[in-house]
């Protein structure tokens, strides 16, 4: 309504006019992929029945694949944090010639398509192959096997994490940390005091970035693991077996999860925004 | 106490080619210079925050160059504070104490010891984000005296500050001196500060340390253009130096003759504090020992102060209080009577 009330000074006229015909036109099309994300999603919550969604949280195949899910998700975001934190306030701490292209390597499994990646990472963790046989010794394999899900997952996801663990480093101001040092914290120190617990937030934000994304990946995890069998893989299986209705229900709460997941990211966001 | 020698930093465009100074025990040092003269890299250079590509750092007569910061007991006062932003004024005044591994008995005398001294104990459950500009200062100065560094650096304390609360703090850091002896080095682009606070004043420009001197010193003789310029003295003239038969010094340039009454070898410049020269438009003479009459060529308002410039040939600047202008009742085009004493000229040699 703002343009209309541009309509009554004396020069708002021509601009408030066309203004309203460019507005209209760029609602119309942010409208169209608003509606595009939106109705799938709600209609298949909307039109899915409480009682039979109900009776699939009995269904241990479906429970079991769904806790499979979380948890390989955690897992992978625990290797991802341990891994990736360090990394990120090196790169937000430092610079250094081949900067760039390491943080372009980061985001790298953003854009290659997740089956190749699975592809990829067989020829490393396969067990002919030199990372699968060092661990295959020790007793971890991974083709078809809560490990091979997780390293899946954490190739796929733990860009996320380290993107936003770096932002939050940069945010925090080197000053903080000289001062920290001069009045006698060590470099270890000055991390745990002042460095990680002002990122914390940024961190936080991309852990569940990282694990909402790990729980969701299916092409990574199906060339690796196809079993056992996460939930993604689930309703792949069950729309190939049974058809449309049989995979809604999990496809249903696996939506539903992920909204909860969202949620929490976005407030947590929202904090760390005000902050 | 604190000895630079030999600092030479590269950082961007700036450049510190070959700086020394030294700081002595219990010193108030104001280092001076233009905006983006390096100043806050030489105090992260004496606090081991900046990694140095030469020159050393001595510390309580030991080198430490090579020393970690946490191992040398100089503290640092930035510009904007740098208080933790996610602890409350108490955890940020005792976390020296902390890292220090100190029993909280210690801690806690410490910390009343440095609030008493600011008058800050109603902030310490306050969070940073909640302090004005002149409480922030003093919990970061609290915060730096907490853990009773040997140096105490500060990065242009004053200058985020309004005029009042400059004023305040101002007070407090000379209080603070007298009262604790600590050696402090306090960098800041502002002469006057340098002036009101500095035992001594290093005048640091064009990536070089180029004087080191008491106030008075840097004032009345400047060894520079540079630095006379920096110190506001307007009248730098050009020209040589000669000794009279008599033994009395004259410097003469193109335009005009100055009776000088010390004379240094190879001076090839002379100036005159703009408030040293004298105003009079009686027409009667002065027994000053240099007296011209020239005319009014332009009139600067400063506020309190005024700036009138007179040609006698060369322009002279002259600097009047609004009071005394209001006067004399000068005007633009009038001609007046100008002197100033020999003891005012001082000359110096420029490369």
């Amino acid at each position: 309504m703002v343009f209309l009330k541009k309509k009554n000074g004396a020069q708002g006229r021509p601009i408030g006019l066309s203004f309203s015909v460019f507005k209209l036109i760029f609602c119309l099309l942010g409208g169209l992929i608003l509606a595009f994300i939106a109705v799938p999603i709600a209609k298949m919550i909307y039109a899915s029945n409480p009682a039979i969604l109900l009776e699939s949280l009995r269904d241990s195949e479906i429970t079991a694949s769904i806790a499979l899910t979380i948890y390989a998700a955690l897992i992978a975001t625990i290797i991802g944090f341990i891994l990736g934190v360090p990394l990120a306030y090196l790169l937000a701490k430092n610079s250094f010639p081949g900067k760039r292209l390491i943080e372009g390597l980061i985001d790298l499994p953003l854009v290659i398509p997740h089956s190749a990646a699975g592809i990829a990472l067989l020829f490393v963790f396969g067990r002919n192959y030199f990372m699968g046989q060092a661990f295959d010794s020790v007793g971890i394999r991974f083709l078809d096997s809560l490990a091979g899900i997780v390293i899946a997952m954490l190739f796929v996801s733990v860009p996320f994490l380290i993107d936003s663990a770096k932002e939050g480093f940069q945010k925090v101001d080197p000053r903080l940390e000289k001062v920290a040092r001069t009045l006698g914290a060590t470099h270890w120190q000055t991390f745990t005091r002042i460095s990680f617990p002002l990122a914390w937030r940024s961190i936080m934000a991309g852990n569940i970035m990282m694990w909402a994304r790990g729980m969701s990946e299916f092409g990574a995890v199906i060339i690796i693991a196809y079993h056992p069998m996460i939930a993604p893989v689930l309703v792949y299986e069950k729309f190939e077996t049974y058809g449309l209705n049989y995979a809604r229900p999990i496809a249903v709460i696996l939506i539903l999860i992920s909204l909860f997941v969202f949620v929490l990211l976005r407030f947590l966001l929202y904090r760390r925004e005000k902050a | 106490m604190i000895s630079i020698r030999n600092l030479f930093v590269e950082l961007g465009d700036f450049t510190l080619k070959n700086a020394s100074l030294d700081v002595e025990d219990g010193e108030y040092m104001v280092v001076v210079g233009p905006s983006g003269a390096g100043k806050t890299v030489l105090l992260e250079s004496i606090a081991g925050l900046f990694p140095l590509k030469q020159g050393e750092i001595w510390l309580r007569g030991k080198e430490a160059t090579y020393l970690k910061p946490e191992k040398r007991q100089v503290s640092i006062v930035y510009q904007d504070h740098a208080l933790f932003p996610h602890l409350s004024v108490r955890e940020n005044i005792v976390f020296g104490q902390k890292m220090h591994k100190a029993t909280s008995e210690q801690s806690q005398k410490a910390l009343s010891t440095v609030v008493d001294l600011f008058g800050i104990s109603a902030l310490l459950n306050r969070k940073p984000d909640t302090l004005s500009g002149g409480e922030r200062q003093k919990v970061a100065l609290a915060r730096a005296l907490c853990v009773s560094p040997d140096v105490l650096l500060l990065d242009e304390p004053l200058s985020s500050l309004d005029p009042k609360t400059r004023e305040e703090i101002e007070s407090e850091l000379r209080h603070l001196h007298q009262t604790l002896g600590i050696t402090t080095l306090h960098v800041t682009h502002n002469f006057e500060e340098a002036v009101a606070l500095g035992d001594r004043i290093a005048v640091i420009g064009e990536g070089e340390v180029k004087q080191v001197g008491t106030p008075e010193a840097i004032f009345r003789q400047p060894n520079s253009e540079f630095v006379a310029r920096f110190a506001l003295s307007r009248n730098i003239f050009q020209g040589n130096l000669e000794k009279g038969q008599d033994g009395t010094y004259t410097f003469r340039t193109s335009q005009t003759v100055f009776v000088v009454e010390r004379g240094m070898p190879g001076a090839n410049r002379a100036t005159v504090r703009p408030e040293d020269v004298m105003l009079s438009s009686n027409g009667h003479a002065t027994n000053a020992g240099n007296a011209f009459v020239g005319e009014i060529t332009s009139i600067t308002d400063r506020g309190s102060m005024i700036y009138i410039d007179v040609d006698l040939p060369p322009v002279v600047t002259a600097l009047a209080t609004r009071h005394a202008f209001r006067q004399v009742g000068l005007n633009i085009g009038m001609r007046v009577n100008v002197s100033f004493d020999a003891s005012s000229v001082h000359v110096f040699q420029e490369n």
